[in-house]
């Protein structure tokens, strides 16, 4: 299908943009587009106004800050994957990236599109909310920084006002010993996946430290298995497998049963922790 | 703030200045006003691969960037790829192993194959699958679209 009629808007910079989406309350970003445009097409979503910000030049550079790797909004998917500095400061990124849709569609689509769009089966929300990130957010009244934890609030739904623009996606950088792991099913490769797990982990010695598993496509959020997380602490992988029961809660629909996404997320489980042991990538 | 935008962009090596409604996409644009029907309006929701074009030299889905957006850009499309001989040793391939039968995936098939060549000289099958997996064929079983493109990759790193 075609789009409703809408007008378009080229921002200039940030400030610009800000004050283009306050003049238009049915306005909308439009980044990379790649799920933007779908939702237009499709007549989900109709707005007045699209904000261009593909032009606003300081969104695009993959800086390192301290102990912090800060990740511009328009970063694409392909600068990402092809950017040193992610492959060796947080490879849990890394190896999320080629899972993510078609190389066409990884050339336009943007990291912080990713992460404002929320939508439950993608990669990117779940890898931030492993690595305990942070997502820096301008608005009128000025800067602030949100944890993933508080930032992903339910289905498509986010911190972020309805004035308001993702700049900056941060995630700590590798620490010694960090672990990470990285596994989705998919029926064809880059579709959304039916279920899927990104985690990190602290190795010490045979055992892992601090685990956080996150799934994506099992809820309306990515969500964090925590009963799973405890069990592997302590060194019970079939602990960990069987916990999976408590933590994830997932729906039917049309491409899996819950009973069939369940028994998914413990071979994921399995595939993730050897991944995690080795300290190998994906 | 513009329901209808005007544009300055190369297609195909020639400069096109058009007036353009904003919601109109870069497929339709190309198809509609230049008479490019090369590339084709599958899916309109980006799953289908059949919209591919390049844009500065990558390739994009057709259908999931408004036509607004190419100012100052770089399009390239099947036709101009094919006229430039870009490609014929792809052509060539997909035809010799009959690697298309309704044709309508072809065009975006050969944009995202040259690509993967361009960036990969020796892929292997499984490589290409997953290169390609963005493209729909409903037609061939994709078997002989990965024969043609493997055996277009080892004669190209022979020529090199």
């Amino acid at each position: 299908m075609k789009p409703s009629a809408f007008a378009y808007a080229r921002a200039r910079s940030l400030d610009h943009a800000i004050e283009l989406l306050r003049g238009e309350p049915e306005s909308r970003i439009l980044a990379g587009g790649q799920s933007l445009m779908p939702t237009l097409n499709m007549r989900l979503s109709s707005p007045r106004l699209l904000v261009d910000i593909n032009h606003i030049h300081a969104l695009r550079d993959i800086v390192r800050r301290g102990d912090w790797l800060e990740i511009g909004a328009l970063v694409r998917h392909v600068q990402a994957e092809e950017a040193p500095d992610v492959a060796a400061l947080a490879p849990l990124i890394a190896m999320a990236l080629p899972h993510i849709a078609h190389p066409a569609i990884r050339n336009r689509g943007t990291v912080g599109g990713s992460i404002a769009l929320a939508d439950p089966a993608a990669e990117l929300p779940a890898c931030i909310l492993a690595l305990d990130g942070e997502i820096e957010i301008a608005g009128a009244g000025g800067q602030r920084r949100v944890k993933a934890e508080q930032f992903f609030k339910g289905l498509f739904e986010t911190a972020l006002g309805p004035h308001e623009v993702l700049t900056k996606v941060c995630v700590p950088v590798v620490r010694a010993g960090e672990r990470f792991g990285f596994a989705e099913l998919a029926r064809r490769h880059g579709d959304y996946a039916l279920v899927g797990l990104a985690a990190r982990a602290q190795a010490e010695g045979s055992a892992l430290r601090d685990p956080r598993l996150v799934f994506f496509g099992v809820a309306a959020t990515p969500v964090r298995a925590r009963a799973a997380e405890a069990r592997l602490a302590a060194a019970d992988l079939n602990g960990a497998v069987a916990a999976l029961e408590r933590d994830l809660q997932p729906a039917d629909d049309v491409h899996a049963s819950a009973a069939a996404r369940r028994h998914l997320a413990g071979v994921l489980l399995r595939r993730v922790v050897a991944q995690l042991r080795e300290g190998g990538r994906a | 703030m513009n329901d209808v935008v005007e544009i300055t962009l190369t297609v195909n090596g020639e400069e096109v200045r058009e007036r353009v409604e904003a919601r109109k996409s870069l497929v339709d644009f190309l198809r509609e006003d230049l008479a490019l029907t090369g590339s084709h309006v599958g899916c309109e929701h980006g799953v289908c691969g059949a919209c591919t074009v390049r844009v500065d030299g990558v390739i994009v889905r057709g259908c999931l960037m408004l036509a607004a957006q190419c100012d100052g850009c770089r399009v390239e499309t099947i036709e101009g790829l094919s006229d430039a001989g870009e490609i014929a040793d792809l052509q060539a391939a997909f035809e010799a192993r009959n690697a298309l039968q309704c044709g309508f995936c072809t065009p975006g098939m050969l944009l995202t194959a040259h690509d993967l060549l361009e960036n990969e000289p020796a892929p292997d099958r499984a490589r290409i699958r997953v290169h390609l997996s963005g493209n729909y064929c409903r037609c061939t079983g994709y078997q002989a679209i990965v024969d043609a493109v493997e055996a277009v990759a080892q004669e190209r790193s022979t020529k090199r």
